[in-house]
């Protein structure tokens, strides 16, 4: 079992929540933030944050220095949301601490000393929210984060001061995109201290349909207000996205369009990533208004991360020029949808 | 169009005012317009994130310019710090708490925090030991018939047991 990733295996709410994901940003006390450390002061963070956690006992952490990391390793890392794309520049004396199943990871010295993060498939803020905070309790008593009663957990921006905890829900809302609901949306929860943007890519219409909910306040409320706020709004957007879908679903265009989407996958020898996500997510909505049978959800979501283009080329040896990967994408989801 | 505040940029913030039945118009560049403070909420700012955390930080006085307070623990000044929007070290906060709240107001609309506390766990542990060793100390006494040290003892657990917050 230890070799299935979080994102494996689909959870609570999965038709629309794809994931959770709780960080918090940390800082160690007396310590110059990341901008201003040399090389040698993040090494050292580092080499605290590993030896803390080699204390505790039962669990297995891979510890790793990001500049002994290629390209392609890093930034398979971002695709599978472990890392930021600016963690993936890979500088001198940044590292990264990953369980094994990449469920909980831990930055060293990106935009803050520590930024503690848990992964959980579908909406499970709770229990992303528990594990986080054990670990941040835990790290805490050995390493002494920066505090202050008045303004929280001190950070180098102070968008993040308070409880330095963002709380995301990554949303697949093909129907409400679609209607052009998402573009209102945005307006609607930013007013309740909330913000949601597309993924994968800018503008409008985010590839896939995927789009990123969380919080943007973290001083003067506390953390379970901020995923109570978070969780009621999701609730409601999700409640949305299944009524836009159902009527969707049942008219002849959107039957097409899925189907049409399915076909592809099925049957292309060459696929683009671009091509590829917005296809996947026509399939996805058709999975989950189970008009396309023999494809779980569980599949599709470990394919979103599989089909992504470094991780793709990781997979297969060395990095492959943009045709052969097309080629790759192609055959994996070829695989992956052979029971259709 | 160049900015009416300073004369050097173009400007891309029509501002229309009106205060006691007088309307005023302005044409401000993006860097004015914050300093004006007319970048109140997260959702207009045409502006890259640098500028505009830089912009949060700015306060239009005399005050910015002046590099003699200087963070103890990283030497920043403020000017440093509202330059590039990000505070050198935790110690920053507390040198120039005064001078940074009205930022941090208007990012987050409030200045007090009220979640998680640092520390809190380690602390609980300490009075737990702290109680532990009292009421052992206790028990001995009331076999030794120690009353006065016995009082003495059980209002010192009494206190602890309030002010820590242990059950």
């Amino acid at each position: 079992m230890s070799n299935t990733k979080w994102y494996q295996r689909s959870g609570n709410q999965g038709d629309v929540v794809i994931s959770t994901r709780i960080r918090l940003a940390r800082n160690l006390q007396r310590m110059p933030f990341p901008a201003a450390m040399t090389v040698e002061q993040k090494k050292a963070v580092a080499d605290q944050l590993f030896e803390v956690l080699l204390e505790r006992e039962g669990e297995s952490f891979s510890h790793i220095r990001m500049n002994t990391l290629d390209e392609l390793q890093a930034l398979s890392l971002v695709e599978r949301h472990l890392i930021s794309p600016e963690f993936a520049r890979r500088g001198e004396g940044e590292a990264l601490v990953l369980s094994a199943d990449e469920s909980v990871s831990i930055m060293s010295c990106e935009e803050d000393h520590l930024r503690i993060q848990v992964m959980r498939s579908g909406l499970d803020l709770d229990g992303a929210f528990q594990e986080a905070d054990c670990w941040d309790t835990y790290l805490d008593n050995r390493l002494h984060f920066a505090f202050d009663e008045r303004l929280g957990y001190l950070t180098q921006c102070p968008s993040n001061l308070g409880t330095g905890m963002r709380a995301s829900l990554m949303l697949h809302l093909p129907a409400l995109q679609e209607k052009g609901i998402v573009q209102q949306l945005s307006a609607t929860v930013s007013k309740l201290g909330l913000t949601i943007r597309g993924l994968y890519g800018e503008g409008s219409g985010s590839k896939g349909a995927i789009y990123q909910l969380s919080n943007q306040v973290t001083l003067g409320i506390t953390e379970a207000e901020a995923i109570e706020n978070l969780k009621g709004i999701a609730e409601q957007i999700i409640k949305e996205e299944r009524h836009h879908r159902q009527e969707l679903g049942e008219t002849l265009a959107a039957q097409d369009r899925i189907f049409r989407s399915l076909g592809i996958l099925k049957h292309a020898r060459l696929l683009s990533g671009k091509e590829f996500m917005s296809l996947i997510s026509q399939v996805r909505m058709g999975v989950s208004l189970q008009l396309i049978e023999g494809v779980t959800l569980d599949q599709l979501g470990a394919l979103l991360v599989d089909a992504q283009a470094a991780t793709l080329s990781l997979a297969n040896g060395d990095s492959p020029d943009a045709a052969k990967r097309d080629a790759l994408r192609a055959e994996l989801v070829r695989e992956c949808l052979k029971g259709v | 169009m160049l900015c009416d505040h300073c004369k050097k940029n173009t400007a891309t913030t029509h501002v229309k005012q009106t205060v006691n039945g007088v309307t005023t118009e302005m044409n401000l560049c993006a860097q004015c317009a914050a300093q004006q403070g007319l970048y109140t909420s997260f959702g207009n700012f045409g502006l890259d994130l640098g500028d505009f955390w830089g912009s949060l930080f700015a306060e239009p006085s005399k005050r910015t310019r002046d590099d003699s307070v200087r963070c103890p623990d990283c030497g920043r000044s403020f000017r440093e710090i509202a330059e590039c929007g990000k505070a050198g070290c935790p110690s920053c906060y507390l040198t120039f708490y005064d001078r940074l709240l009205p930022s941090i107001q208007r990012i987050h609309g409030k200045t007090q925090h009220t979640g998680k506390t640092a520390g809190k766990a380690e602390e609980q542990v300490k009075i737990e030991h702290q109680l532990a060793e009292l009421k052992k100390e206790l028990e001995r006494c009331v076999t030794a018939q120690e009353y006065e040290e016995c009082a003495r003892l059980r209002d010192r657990i009494r206190a602890l047991e309030e002010g820590g917050d242990v059950q």
